[in-house]
C-alpha cells in the first residue's frame, strides 16, 4: 500500500496533533457538562424529585458523551502509542482513581431510581457526585503535571521507567490546574442546567455557575502567571527533524524558562486561545447572572475550548516533556505511530467523525426541551 | 512469598476481563433480540411485541451499564499495566481499538439513550432505527475488538522497525481480514446470541412454570429458541474453524488442548476424556476416538499434527535463531544511533531471522541479554512455551460439551414451539431455568482457552507476556487489584439483586390494553 504517501509524514503528524485536540475538546464540551452536573447534584437539587430532574437532564445523553473519552483513549493508543504507554502507566494510581469514579457513574444513573429507599438513593447521589468531582479534578491535575514535565525516561530497548510517585502529582501548580478544570466543568454543568431546567434548580445553578465562572477567570490567570514566571518550559536542542522515525531518543531537548510562551511571540495569532478562555468565562459569568438560557452554555463551551487550546499551543511541539531526561520527552515529531497507521486512521476518522457529529446533533434535537417534574414522573418509567 | 509484577498484572487483567465478559455476551445477544422483537412490533402493530421489547429492554439496561463501566477499565488497562506492550504494538493494536470507538461505541451509546428515553419522542419507525443502531453498534464493537485480539493470536501484516524498536503495520488489509479474527468474530457474537437466547428462554420458562405473563413468555421463547438454535449451530461450526486455524497458527495451543504429548501418526486420535499430567507428560485413563483429531485439525487423513514434545524442540531451535536475530538487531540499532552505515551481514541475518526475535525475548525472564543465555536457560525458556495442559484440556471439553447441550436445548424448544406445546413439559421448563448460568460458564471458559492458551505469549511468537508489563511496584498493582475486586463485588451483588427484582416484577402492563385479546386468537390458550 502506497496510498498513505499521498500525505507527508509531518503533515499527518500535525493533523493528528489537531485531531487529538479536537477529541479532547469533544470530550470536554460534551461530557464536561455531565461531570459538572454530577458535581453540582447535591448542591443544586435538594429533594428527590429535584435530583431526578437534574439526573434526567443528562440521562439520555451522558453515555454518548462519555464515548469521547473512550475514543480519546483509543485514538491516543493508535496515533500516539508512546504517549498512551507513558501517561497511562506513569499516572497509574491517578488513572485508577478516575476509573473507579467513572465506573460509579453509569451504574449510578441507571440504578439510582430503581428502588424507592431514601438511603439507596442518597448513596447513589454520593456516587454520582464522586463520579463527577474526582475525574474533573484529576484531569486538570494531570495536565498541570504535563506542563511541568513528568519524571519518566526510556531505556535503550524503549522500556519506560517512571520515577515519580502518586503524591508527587499533587504539587501546588498541578492542584491549581485541577481546581481550574473543576471550576470549568462546574461552570459548564451549571450552564447546561440553566438551559434544561426551571425554577429553583435553575436559580441555584445560576448562582453556582456564576461563581465557578469567576473562579475560572482567576485560576486561569493564576496558572498563566505561574507558567510565565514560576516554572520552566522545554525546548528542542538542535533543528527539529519533522519526518524522521518515531523514536524520542533520536533528538535532544532541554528545560528553559519562559519556553511555554515562545509560540505566542512566534505566531501572534495564537493569543486568540487564551483570550477566548478569559472572554468566554467572563461572558458566561455575565449571562448566567442575567436571564438568558441558551447563550451561557455557548460561552462556557468557548471558554473551555480556549483554555484547553492554550495548553496545547503553549507546549507545541511538545506533548509530554520528561523532567528527568528531557531527551525522552514526547513531541509531535517523534511520538506518533507509523506513517501508514496515521493515514489509515485519518481515513477512518474522516468517514466516521462527521457521521457521529450528525447523528449526535439529531439526538440532541429529538431530546430538546426542559426536563421538569412531569417528565420524570411519567408512568412508563422511562426516566431515571 | 515475593510478589511478582507479571503474575499480579496478569491476574488483574484476567479478573477485569472475565468480569467485563459477564456483561458483554448478554449485551450482544439481547440488543439483537430486542431489535428483532421491535421489528415484529412495527411490522404487525401488535402491542404485545412492544411490551416484550420494553420488558427485555429493562433487563438489557441493567446489564448494559456494567458492560460500559467495566469496558473503560479494559481500554485504559493496556496502557496502565502493559506499557511495553502498548509501546511495542500500539501502531497496530491501537488502530482497531480507535475504530471501535469511531464506528461502534458512538453508535451504540448515542442511540441507547433514545432506546430508553425515546418511546414517546420518536415515531414507531424512528424508535426501531434507534434500536437497530444499538444492536449494530454492539456487534461492530465485537468485530473490531476481535480484529485486535485476532492479531494477538496471529500477528499478520506487520514487521519490527529497528529504528523505533516496535512493531509497525505493513498491511492494514491483512490485519482486518485476518482469518483468525474473522472466525473469532462470528464465534464470539454467536456465543453472545446463545447467551441471550438461553437467558430469555430460562426466564420465560420460569414465567410459564409460575403461570405468569404467559403470552409474553411464549412469544419470547419462540423467538429465543429459533434465534438460539441458529446461533448455537454457528458457534460450533465457527469454533471448529478456529480449531482448524489453530493447527496452522497456534500449534502449541492445539496440542495442549488435546493433551497430545507426542506426535502421532496421521490421522491423530481425539482424546475424549482423561487426566493430563503435566509432570509425567502423559494422560491417565485416556479415552481415545480414532481419526477424529486429525480430521478436525487438518481436514485430511494424511497430515500430521505435531505433539507437545516435538513443538518444544522446535521452540528451542527458534530460540537459538531468535538470539541470532537479537544480535543482528543490536548491531543495526547501534549503527543507527551512531549514524554509521549498517553492516550488510547484520541486515541479512535480521531479514532472514527477524520473525524469530520474539523467541529470544522469552529468555528475558532468566537473563538480561539473551545472547548470554546458557543451554540450560534456553531449555527452560523452551519449556515455558508449553501452557498449563490440564486447564486447557478441561476448559475446552466443558465449553464444547455445553455448546452441544445448547444445540439440544434450543432445538427441543424450537420443536415444542412449532408444535405449540411450550408449556406441556414442566421438567423441560425447569431444566431451562437451571440452564441460565451455563452460557456464561461456556463464554468464560472460551476466554480461558483463547487467552490462557496463548501463554507465554501476549502476541503469539512476537512478544512474551513477561516482557510486556509496565515497570510498576508490585504493591501498587496489588492495591488496584484489591480496589477492583471490592468495587466489582459490590456491583455484581447490586446488579443481580436488581435483575432478580425486575424479573419478579415482570413486564409492566400499563401500555398494552389490547394484548390479551389479540394473543388469545393467535396462540391457543394453554391453561
Amino acid at each position: 500500500m502506497i496510498l498513505h504517501e499521498l500525505l507527508d509524514y509531518d503533515t499527518l503528524r500535525i493533523i493528528w496533533w489537531l485531531l487529538l485536540g479536537i477529541l479532547l475538546l469533544g470530550f470536554a464540551v460534551t461530557d464536561g457538562f455531565d461531570l459538572g452536573v454530577g458535581t453540582l447534584l447535591p448542591f443544586v437539587a435538594r429533594t428527590d424529585v429535584e435530583r431526578r430532574i437534574v439526573i434526567n437532564t443528562i440521562g439520555p445523553i451522558w453515555e454518548g458523551n462519555q464515548v469521547w473519552l473512550i475514543l480519546g483513549g483509543g485514538a491516543i493508543f493508535a496515533a500516539w502509542p508512546p504517549l498512551y504507554a507513558v501517561s497511562f502507566s506513569g499516572f497509574y494510581l491517578a488513572m485508577f482513581a478516575i476509573l473507579m469514579a467513572l465506573i460509579l457513574r453509569p451504574v449510578g444513573f441507571k440504578y439510582r431510581s430503581k428502588r424507592e429507599s431514601a438511603r439507596w438513593r442518597n448513596n447513589w447521589d454520593r456516587a454520582l457526585f464522586i463520579g463527577g468531582f474526582v475525574p474533573s479534578l484529576i484531569f486538570g491535575v494531570a495536565v498541570g503535571n504535563v506542563l511541568q514535565g513528568v519524571p519518566f525516561r526510556f531505556a535503550d530497548d524503549m522500556r519506560i521507567f517512571y520515577e515519580g510517585s502518586f503524591f508527587g502529582l499533587l504539587n501546588p501548580f498541578a492542584l491549581a490546574c485541577g481546581l481550574l478544570s473543576l471550576a470549568m466543568f462546574v461552570m459548564h454543568g451549571a450552564a447546561w442546567l440553566v438551559l434544561k431546567t426551571n425554577g429553583e434548580i435553575a436559580e441555584r445553578a445560576r448562582r453556582f455557575g456564576a461563581t465557578a465562572a469567576l473562579a475560572v477567570i482567576l485560576l486561569f490567570a493564576l496558572a498563566g502567571l505561574w507558567v510565565s514566571f514560576g516554572m520552566d518550559g522545554y525546548v528542542l536542542v538542535g533543528p527539529a527533524v519533522t519526518d524522521g522515525p518515531a523514536n524520542p531518543l533520536l533528538k535532544d531537548a532541554a528545560p528553559q524558562a519562559g519556553a511555554w510562551l515562545a509560540n505566542y511571540a512566534l505566531h501572534p495569532w495564537t493569543v486568540i486561545a487564551p483570550i477566548l478562555g478569559f472572554a468566554g468565562a467572563a461572558a458566561s459569568w455575565l449571562l448566567l447572572r442575567s436571564r438568558r438560557e441558551v447563550i451561557p452554555l455557548l460561552f462556557s463551551k468557548l471558554s473551555i475550548i480556549g483554555i484547553i487550546s492554550t495548553v496545547g499551543l503553549s507546549m507545541f511541539p511538545f506533548i509530554l516533556p520528561s523532567s528527568i531526561d528531557p531527551r525522552s520527552s514526547l513531541t509531535v515529531w517523534d511520538a506518533s505511530s507509523s506513517h501508514m497507521t496515521l493515514f489509515i486512521m485519518l481515513v477512518g476518522t474522516g468517514i466516521f467523525l462527521p457521521l457521529i457529529v450528525a447523528y449526535t446533533a439529531w439526538v440532541y434535537r429529538v431530546l430538546w426541551g426542559k426536563v421538569d417534574e412531569e417528565s420524570v414522573s411519567d408512568k412508563n418509567k422511562h426516566a431515571y | 512469598m515475593e510478589l511478582d509484577i507479571v503474575a499480579l498484572s496478569r491476574f488483574q487483567f484476567a479478573l477485569t476481563a472475565l468480569y467485563h465478559f459477564l456483561f458483554v455476551p448478554l449485551t450482544l445477544g439481547l440488543s439483537t433480540l430486542l431489535a428483532i422483537m421491535e421489528t415484529t412490533y412495527v411490522m404487525t402493530g401488535r402491542q404485545i411485541w412492544r411490551q416484550m421489547t420494553k420488558f427485555w429492554g429493562t433487563l438489557f439496561g441493567i446489564n448494559f451499564v456494567l458492560g460500559v463501566a467495566t469496558g473503560i477499565v479494559m481500554e485504559f488497562q493496556f496502557g496502565m499495566n502493559w506499557s511495553y506492550y502498548s509501546y511495542y504494538v500500539g501502531d497496530i493494536f491501537g488502530a482497531p481499538l480507535a475504530m471501535e470507538g469511531l464506528m461502534a461505541f458512538f453508535l451504540e451509546a448515542t442511540f441507547v439513550g433514545l432506546f430508553f428515553f425515546g418511546w414517546d419522542k420518536l415515531s414507531k419507525v424512528g424508535h426501531l432505527v434507534a434500536t437497530w443502531c444499538v444492536a449494530l453498534g454492539s456487534n461492530f464493537s465485537a468485530l473490531w475488538i476481535l480484529i485486535a485480539n485476532g492479531w494477538m493470536q496471529n500477528p499478520v501484516g506487520s514487521a519490527l522497525n529497528p529504528q523505533t524498536m516496535r512493531m509497525e503495520i505493513t498491511s492494514f488489509f491483512d490485519v482486518v481480514f485476518n482469518p483468525v479474527a474473522q472466525a473469532k468474530f462470528v464465534h464470539t457474537v454467536s456465543a453472545g446470541y446463545v447467551c441471550a437466547s438461553v437467558f430469555v428462554l430460562g426466564i420465560s420458562a420460569w414465567y410459564l412454570l409460575k403461570g405468569r405473563h404467559i403470552e409474553l413468555a411464549k412469544r419470547s421463547m419462540t423467538v429465543a429458541a429459533s434465534f438460539g438454535l441458529a446461533s448455537s449451530l454457528s458457534v460450533v461450526v465457527l469454533g471448529d474453524e478456529s480449531g482448524y486455524l489453530s493447527t496452522e497458527h497456534q500449534k502449541m495451543k492445539l496440542a495442549a488442548i488435546e493433551a497430545m504429548w507426542e506426535t502421532e501418526p496421521a490421522p491423530a486420535a481425539f482424546t475424549a476424556f482423561g487426566f493430563p499430567d503435566q509432570e509425567a507428560r502423559e494422560t491417565h485413563y485416556a479415552v481415545h476416538i480414532p481419526w477424529v483429531m486429525g480430521l478436525i485439525g487438518t481436514r485430511s487423513l494424511t497430515t500430521e499434527i505435531p505433539g507437545i514434545s516435538e513443538l518444544e524442540k522446535m521452540a528451542e531451535q527458534r530460540i537459538r535463531s531468535g538470539i541470532e536475530a537479537y544480535d543482528a538487531l543490536a548491531n543495526i540499532r547501534a549503527a543507527g544511533l551512531q549514524q554509521q552505515t549498517i553492516a550488510p551481514e547484520a541486515q541479512d541475518t535480521f531479514a532472514e531471522l527477524g520473525h524469530e526475535l520474539g523467541y529470544a525475548l522469552l529468555l528475558k525472564r532468566y537473563v538480561d541479554d539473551p545472547r548470554e543465555a546458557t543451554d540450560e536457560q534456553i531449555a527452560k525458556a523452551a519449556a515455558d512455551t508449553i501452557p498449563h495442559v490440564p486447564t486447557l484440556f478441561w476448559s475446552f471439553r466443558i465449553m464444547v460439551g455445553l455448546g452441544m447441550f445448547f444445540i439440544l436445548l434450543t432445538a427441543t424448544f424450537f420443536w415444542l414451539s412449532a408444535r405449540r406445546r411450550l408449556d406441556r413439559y414442566p421438567l423441560l421448563l425447569k431444566l431451562c431455568v437451571l440452564a441460565i448460568p451455563l452460557p456464561w460458564v461456556a463464554a468464560e471458559l472460551g476466554w480461558v482457552v483463547a487467552e490462557f492458551g496463548r501463554q507465554p505469549w501476549v502476541i503469539e511468537g512476537v512478544l512474551p507476556t513477561a516482557v510486556a508489563v509496565s515497570s510498576l511496584g508490585a504493591e501498587t498493582v496489588l492495591l488496584t487489584i484489591l480496589g477492583f475486586a471490592a468495587l466489582y463485588t459490590v456491583l455484581i451483588v447490586i446488579e443481580m439483586t436488581l435483575m432478580i427484582r425486575a424479573i419478579r416484577e415482570g413486564p409492566s402492563d400499563d401500555d398494552d390494553p389490547e394484548a390479551p385479546i389479540i394473543s388469545n386468537a393467535v396462540v391457543p390458550a394453554a391453561e
